[in-house]
């Protein structure tokens, strides 16, 4: 495909790596965090970390918006369709991740729940209008990119009168949940690891731009390198981190400027503002309350807002004691210090958000990188008996 | 790529192949030929040709740059490092 293909080239990649290597100063370690789950996915799939020297290390971050969702809101859109009987909609990466009592918006549609997989928010709009009779409440999660699809609906469905719609919003925003990482409270308790630059998100950034990242790339003297998902351009924006760490800048630079302008999708931005406030604070998974990093719906769409329309009231549930997903989402620990990773633990029976999603940092580890670390040994051979 | 406007604000895409309509709500300015990136059912931006091929020709100066380093090492010029 046109504008995809070119930046996967092989020979290419092996020749930004190998200029990485020939900046990279060995004296020192380079640690850099890529915050976006699309970049996470697609650093395992192209085994990008094979192609970097030793000395630099990608950290993955908390941007794998299922991986964040905390297991109380995931209760609250279960409780929406077993106990109110909504028809709820939801993107399909949620419906497996794990919730209180060993359940899951699947294992709820088990039994009885009438809980359906859409690729739109606009076909959950959709649904409610061929089906006036049921109340429809689109579970709404995601970062900057899905939250413009979400306005539109909730504009929508307020500008035609569809009485029987309402959105469980769980949208959280970027830029606050990078600089909790490094400044919380938490970071002392939990220890952390330093990280000397940022891979900034590709989307994301498609809708906010550039500009939002200067002030922490200023206050906090951390360099954001914005980049394209794929390999190329991931590469290109670690070798210009790299060189923004050896001479000391700290400075927002883009790689992915065919999509990323520094003022961002301002069509979006506006419909957003229009339909949705800041929340005082939000639980994300891994890394606890977080002031104003969230989104509500305004009061003026108060009717659509199903936390309003059905009285919910959110519960923090703490997740299971083996997880380790909160440390791996700070990127303190990585998918294989997990006790549980790979063995209870799998894409098939996840215990942890991370392991969900495919941009989860254990599951892209898991399917593309868990054998990486077994040094490959000859086998003996066998001889085998009929 | 956006090959049909369909109304106010969907849109036919072909994506390699494959076609299906998406919303251009949020990119009113796309028109016909315009590269478009989508996300969940929604086109959030537009691509810019030229600065796409602006990064291809950074990558290209990187492929001449080795080739002329290996040029340069078949010559004997430079000594490749152990």
């Amino acid at each position: 495909m046109k504008y995809i293909d070119e930046f996967r080239d092989g020979a290419l990649a092996r020749q930004i790596a190998a200029r990485i290597a020939a900046e990279a100063d060995p004296s020192r370690a380079y640690h850099f965090m890529e915050f976006c789950g699309g970049h996470t996915h697609a650093i395992a799939r192209y085994g990008i970390p094979d192609l970097l020297p030793p000395n630099l290390r990608l950290i993955h971050g908390p941007g794998c918006p299922v991986c964040v969702l905390p297991i109380g809101r995931i209760d609250l859109a279960i409780r929406l369709a077993l106990e109110q009987g909504v028809i709820l909609c939801t993107y399909g990466d949620t419906m497996r991740v794990p919730a209180s009592q060993q359940l899951s918006l699947l294992k709820a549609k088990a039994r009885g729940a009438d809980i359906r997989m859409v690729y739109s928010a606009a076909d959950a709009l959709e649904l409610a209008r061929q089906l006036p009779e049921r109340e429809v409440v689109f579970f709404a999660i995601g970062f900057e990119t899905t939250t413009p699809p979400t306005a539109l609906v909730l504009h929508d469905a307020s500008r035609t009168g569809v009485r029987n719609f309402s959105v469980l919003c769980c949208h959280v925003l970027t830029p606050s949940a990078i600089t909790h990482i490094l400044e919380s409270p938490e970071v002392r308790q939990f220890g952390t690891v330093p990280i000397d630059g940022f891979i900034g998100p590709a989307h994301v950034s498609i809708v906010i731009g550039s500009a939002p990242y200067e002030h922490f790339a200023q206050e906090y003297r951390k360099p954001v390198v914005i980049a394209g998902f794929e390999p190329l351009d991931v590469l290109q924006g670690i070798a210009m981190l790299v060189r923004q760490v050896n001479e000391g800048r700290a400075e927002v630079e883009n790689e992915f400027t065919r999509a990323v302008s520094r003022e961002g999708n301002l069509t979006a931005q506006a419909l957003v503002s229009r339909v949705f406030e800041l929340r005082p604070s939000f639980e994300w998974r891994g890394l606890g309350e977080v002031p104003y990093s969230a989104l509500k719906i305004r009061p003026a769409y108060a009717e659509f807002d199903a936390e309003r329309r059905f009285g919910l009231g959110y519960r923090s549930v703490p997740d299971n004691k083996a997880c380790e997903c909160g440390a791996i989402l700070r990127g303190v620990k990585q998918p294989s210090d997990c006790k549980i990773f790979g063995t209870v633990c799998t894409p098939e029976n996840p215990i942890g958000s991370c392991m969900v999603s495919s941009e989860g940092a254990c599951a892209a580890h898991y399917t593309y990188g868990r054998f990486r670390s077994i040094p490959i040994v000859a086998a003996e051979a066998v001889e085998l008996s009929a | 790529m956006l090959v049909e406007r369909l109304s106010d604000d969907q849109g036919l895409i072909d994506l390699g192949g494959i076609r299906k309509s998406v919303s251009l709500a949020l990119v009113p300015e796309a028109v016909v030929g315009d590269y478009v990136i989508v996300h969940v059912g929604h086109a959030i931006g537009l691509l810019d040709p030229e600065e796409a091929q602006h990064t291809l020709a950074i990558f290209a100066e990187l492929e001449r740059s080795a080739d002329n380093a290996d040029a340069a090492v078949a010559r004997g010029r430079l000594v490749p490092a152990p």
